[in-house]
């Protein structure tokens, strides 16, 4: 994990995250049309890497909780902070690709089912989560890492929703169906995305680490302060 | 359970949280029979009913959550209370049933109230019924007390507990309402998904439960 932005590992890894958002472009350009949808199609190669990335944030927001609510760690705390923005704004994305190809596919924006649901509650407390912790002052950070183990329970739901309901969205089996262009566009997309977050993730880690060095000079200044006088 | 027995009796004898929380739940019921009256679709009538009773139930749960934890914040109470000997799950056990206690007893009068402003069929099913209000109200205390009880002493409490707390009961309150409406409906008395969403609460509430156990030491001895 790089400390500092601008370490050349960081860089690096930039640096291969744009080449690998090139390749996966002209892929999915590449990539066969869908015969019934068309271009429309094109939005699954968006919308599930970065539904992929609401889980992965979550699930590293509850990993780095554990750590902070049980083991008392700090570094999980930041870890956990770092996460959840991440989730919000991948959140995000996935909630506004996800209707806008339902518009073109099933006539409506949204549709009150279980997949749908399940991860609007999901982003709603990653939401919470970060106004928690931004608005709830130092007594919030044990209630926050709370709340990320509750979303983390909802990770399943959202995964498994497909089949334990009655859903009309496309079901996880989805990917093993595609025809074999379509399939090297998805996993490639897939990489870029996961790239694109270990990238954004490790920016925001190194914001949070700076941070926490900051206000730890800050107090021993202080200290050295109250000393002198 | 003595937690629970202590803060029922103080409950018993000031009926301070009960009257005002049973008065303003009736209000909302009011306030949305008003809204609704002249909307009111007899096709959507069971619908609108559960609908009105659970938003009822959540505004009454809140209101309750933060009376019971509040007591202990007057006087420093919690400190004591978490320097005793009793183990952490107890307190948890304790105030999950004193709150679920007093909601509980706040529903039974919004059910008759719902049951004549909305004509829902309330007396059909009396037995489920009462399964899905306590089972819904059981995955409703369980998360707030933690978040409540971890919220006592930060500045913004009251709209930081909401904040935090529906987006994670909102799984609970959909199901409850679900199986309430197809209770409600005088004309197909459909129990099918009602035991499909009751099997759901119960699984919600034994995670929720499970979980606020665990979480609630660390949460709490942070204060």
């Amino acid at each position: 994990m790089p400390t500092r932005t601008t370490s050349p590992r960081f860089l690096a890894l930039t640096v291969l995250t744009a080449a690998l958002f090139v390749i996966a472009c002209n892929a999915i350009a590449d990539a066969p049309r869908e015969i019934t949808m068309g271009l429309v199609q094109k939005i699954f190669y968006f919308h599930v890497p970065c539904a992929w990335l609401l889980m992965l944030s979550t699930l590293v927001c509850a990993g780095g909780s554990v750590a902070y609510l049980f083991g008392g760690s700090e570094r999980g705390d930041r870890v956990a902070v770092s996460a959840s923005e991440l989730g919000v704004v991948f959140g995000l994305c996935v909630l506004v690709s996800g209707p806008l190809w339902a518009k073109a596919a099933w006539g409506v924006y949204w549709q009150w089912e279980a997949r749908l649901t399940s991860s609007l509650l999901l982003w709603l407390m990653l939401v919470a989560y970060v106004l928690a912790r931004r608005y709830g002052g130092a007594s919030a950070r044990r209630l926050a890492a709370a709340l990320a183990l509750f979303a983390a329970i909802d990770i399943p739901l959202v995964y498994f929703s497909v089949r334990f309901f009655r859903s009309i969205h496309p079901s996880n089996t989805v990917v093993s169906t595609l025809g074999p262009g379509m399939r090297g566009a998805f996993w490639l997309s897939l990489l870029a995305f996961t790239a694109l977050w270990w990238v954004l993730f490790s920016a925001r880690l190194a914001t949070e680490n700076t941070y926490a060095r900051l206000v730890d000079l800050e107090i021993l200044l202080d200290q050295a302060e109250e000393k002198k006088s | 359970m003595l937690i629970a027995l202590k803060d029922l009796r103080i409950e018993g004898r000031s009926r301070e949280v009960l009257y005002t929380m049973g008065f303003s739940a009736a209000l909302v019921v009011l306030v949305f029979s008003f809204a609704l009256a002249s909307a009111t679709d007899p096709a959507q009538g069971p619908i609108t009913a559960a609908g009105v009773l659970w938003a009822a139930t959540l505004f009454t749960g809140t209101v309750a959550l933060a009376r019971v934890l509040d007591r202990e914040r007057e006087n420093e109470s919690i400190r004591s209370l978490l320097l005793s000997p009793a183990p952490r799950a107890a307190i948890y056990a304790g105030k999950l049933i004193a709150t679920s206690a007093l909601m509980l007893s706040v529903e039974v009068l919004l059910t008759v109230l719902v049951g004549v402003l909305f004509s829902a069929g309330v007396f059909s099913h009396l037995g489920w019924l009462a399964l899905v209000l306590v089972l819904g109200t059981l995955g409703f205390a369980s998360t707030g007390v933690v978040f409540s009880a971890a919220l006592l002493r930060s500045r913004s409490r009251e709209a930081l507990l909401g904040a935090l707390l529906f987006p994670i009961v909102i799984p609970v309150l959909l199901a409850a309402s679900r199986a309430t409406a197809c209770l409600f409906d005088p004309l197909s008395p459909d129990l099918e998904p009602v035991a499909f969403w009751v099997r759901f609460l119960l699984a919600t509430d034994v995670i929720y439960i499970a979980l606020g156990l665990w979480v609630f030491e660390p949460v709490v001895s942070g204060e």
